[in-house]
């Protein structure tokens, strides 16, 4: 059995025992086979002495006995790495950030404590997934809307506190933002509650989020300070109706205007729903037509299209092909949530700015349902998660296809750096990216990759990597990683999240004032967690004892 | 084999769909463990990854939905929910628990207890 690092055998035999008699030997995995279920599926190192492995694996089923399992880690020194639903694919999965963590499965907490319909929130443990969400409102007929990212399987705690995004309306995108007070095992295995939480008997736990004094929920988002044991959210009434409509631009030019109208129109509240932007003759996939590319790929064009492809040409070379086929520059699609005349209104208005601003703009609806959705309309939707459906439709990246037959890969990781909401931005990230993706033979499949606007006040641009089961693969795959978030930084863009491998290099280019942010967390940690148990190395923070040796990667 | 499928119809005609809060430890039917944790990607449906990627693979050899196979064992489905394949990743106890897993692979394994 491999053990913690600095710890005897004698003492993890007994603090192994002591889990048991908290959560009974079934519920306590040390056998390879069973700890090995905790490695990182898609792991950029799978395989490779780097490669994150857990000793063994602890589940609780209630708060209280998390609150054991601490004071028994406490008390021989063993560090535990919690995960909610362990679906974190792509970010880490349920694989610790230091090797020889006990892995504390919170799955199996996994209880809808309340969904209050009138005043549209839910409390949650961190075992509930979006899917156990999405069948408990099904069933009871409760008339709220869940906000899901793409993977279905996810924990809506556990997502929202890595800052995990979706594709509803823009105050439910934000998981984090859109959660209502916290309940949170702290490492000396006291338990405390945020928010209006705070006071005994609260009546108002998740209807206001900052309490009294400092507000300190952010603080136990990406990172290792406390347990999050329960978490609020507020939810979206059911909508009467939902509403598409794309706008369709035919210079490259117009980027410009498309961005800042939108980002007014945004600001403006006048659309909140998820905006779809796409290059249509670049090629680049909407939201409606993403689950066809990833299966099928590129639309098939003739050999003018594949001789500017061949030469590499640039995104703006490619205009006259698309005026000459009609085929539009630039798209995005709007979308809207409420009564049918009101957002008809707001579809109009939006038609009407754009027609002032941009010349030769067409306008197209290109989804419309009235809710809730009957059952034949959910098998039409575009998107189901435009529509709080959880579903597993994204894991069709990467795999097996007709237009990627062999070899599938073993999974993927992201790129993510948060970018200006400019077309300057957008142009010049690609510029810079592309340069670097050549130096490191980095496939793009686009002239230009188009930004992702989950958010109302940035945008996030993304990258995929593919995993491999190569180490030689991987290791390319790590140093161009590294690579781009060097360069990334260098111009001012940092990743809104990464994978636990790279979760140290990303923390070290937030560095402003000699890395004052991350010694605030350090004195933070040494602080709350002094014998430095709670997921040693998260997001880049390390506690005292571990920092010298761990502080930057090292491979 | 014969007596299991009897238990567990009697199990899925008893008890109320996957409850929450129950946590993942409770028996399930099958067919139960199917619809929870394999039906989104190994659906009959074109939304579904897992059978869009075992279409391209078996191109019409076998069928790519799971509940259209007769050749799949036991062993089998054990194997792929324990160890993953390519994208698709492995199953932890606390998923799917070894009751929970012989129930899936009894299901998919017999035809038979599928009609």
């Amino acid at each position: 059995m491999p053990l913690p690092p600095n710890v005897s055998v004698d003492d993890f035999s007994q603090a192994l025992r002591q889990f048991e008699s908290v959560v009974g030997k079934q519920w306590v995995f040390t056998s390879d086979e069973d700890v090995g279920l905790y490695r990182d599926a898609y792991s950029p190192s799978w395989g490779e002495a780097s490669e994150r492995r857990a000793s063994a694996a602890v589940a609780p089923a209630s708060t209280e006995e998390v609150q054991a399992i601490v004071r028994i880690a406490n008390q021989y020194h063993i560090p535990i790495y919690a995960i909610s639903t362990g679906k974190n694919l792509g970010y880490g999965g349920s694989a610790p950030n230091y090797s020889g963590s006990v892995v504390l499965d919170l799955k199996r907490m996994d209880r809808i404590i309340e969904v209050n319909e009138k005043q549209a929130y839910c409390l949650v443990e961190p075992g509930v997934s979006y899917f156990d969400m999405y069948r408990y409102l099904q069933d009871n007929k409760i008339k709220l809307w869940l906000d899901v990212p793409d993977p279905g399987w996810g924990s809506m705690l556990g997502n929202a506190i890595d800052r995990g995004a979706g594709y509803t309306a823009s105050q439910f995108r934000n998981h984090f933002d859109a959660h209502c007070g916290m309940e949170i095992v702290l490492a000396n295995g006291e338990l405390m509650r945020t928010g209006m939480g705070a006071m005994p008997d609260s009546q108002t736990w998740q209807m206001y989020k900052q309490g009294f004094g400092p507000w300190i929920d952010g603080m136990f988002s990406q990172s290792n300070f406390g347990i999050v044991t329960k978490m609020g959210f507020w939810m979206m009434p059911t909508p009467d109706a939902f509403l598409k409509g794309t706008v369709h631009f035919k210079y490259f030019a117009d980027l410009s205007s498309l961005v800042e109208i939108l980002t007014y129109l945004e600001n403006s509240k006048i659309t909140t729903g998820y905006p779809d932007l796409n290059s249509d003759v670049l090629g680049t996939p909407n939201l409606a037509g993403l689950e066809d590319f990833l299966i099928h790929g590129p639309i098939p064009r003739d050999a003018e299209y594949k001789a500017l492809a061949d030469r590499h040409a640039s995104a703006e070379e490619y205009e006259p092909y698309g005026l000459k086929h009609n085929i539009p520059f630039w798209s995005c699609a709007f979308t809207f949530y409420g009564p049918e005349k009101i957002i008809r209104a707001q579809w109009e208005h939006v038609q009407q700015i754009y027609k002032d601003a941009v010349a030769g703009v067409s306008f197209e609806v290109t989804e419309f349902f009235k809710l809730p959705l009957s059952e034949g309309d959910q098998g039409r939707v575009q998107y189901p998660a435009q529509f709080g459906i959880p579903n597993l439709r994204t894991f069709s990246i990467g795999a097996r296809s007709a237009w990627n037959p062999n070899p599938p890969t073993n999974g993927h990781m992201w790129f993510s750096p948060i970018i200006p909401r400019t077309a300057e931005a957008i142009l010049k990230i690609n510029e810079v990216i592309r340069a670097a993706a050549a130096e490191y033979d980095i496939h793009l499949p686009f002239a230009m990759n188009v930004p992702y606007p989950s958010w109302e006040r940035c945008f996030m641009f993304i990258i995929p990597f593919p995993i491999s089961h190569d180490p030689e693969a991987n290791k390319r795959n790590r140093d161009a990683f590294r690579h781009l978030v060097r360069v990334a930084a260098s111009h001012g863009w940092g990743e809104y999240r990464t994978h636990a491998i790279f979760q140290g290099d990303v923390m070290d280019t937030y560095s402003f004032n000699d890395h004052a942010l991350l010694r605030f967390h350090e004195t933070v940690k040494d602080a709350i967690d002094p014998n430095g148990i709670l997921s040693p190395g998260r997001y880049g923070i390390w506690p005292k004892s571990l920092r010298a040796a761990n502080k930057k990667f090292k491979e | 084999m014969k007596f299991w499928l009897f238990c567990a119809a009697v199990l899925a005609a008893w008890s109320a769909p996957p409850a929450f809060g129950a946590n993942s430890a409770q028996p399930m039917a099958g067919k139960q463990v199917f619809d929870k944790w394999c039906l989104p990607c190994h659906g009959d449906s074109d939304q579904a990854p897992g059978t869009l990627a075992l279409r391209v693979k078996y191109k019409g050899t076998l069928p790519a939905v799971l509940e259209q196979r007769t050749d799949l064992t036991a062993a089998t489905v054990k194997y792929f929910v324990r160890h993953g394949v390519l994208v698709m990743p492995f199953f932890r106890k606390t998923e799917i628990s070894d009751v929970q897993l012989n129930a899936l692979a009894n299901y998919l394994q017999d035809p038979r207890g599928r009609k």
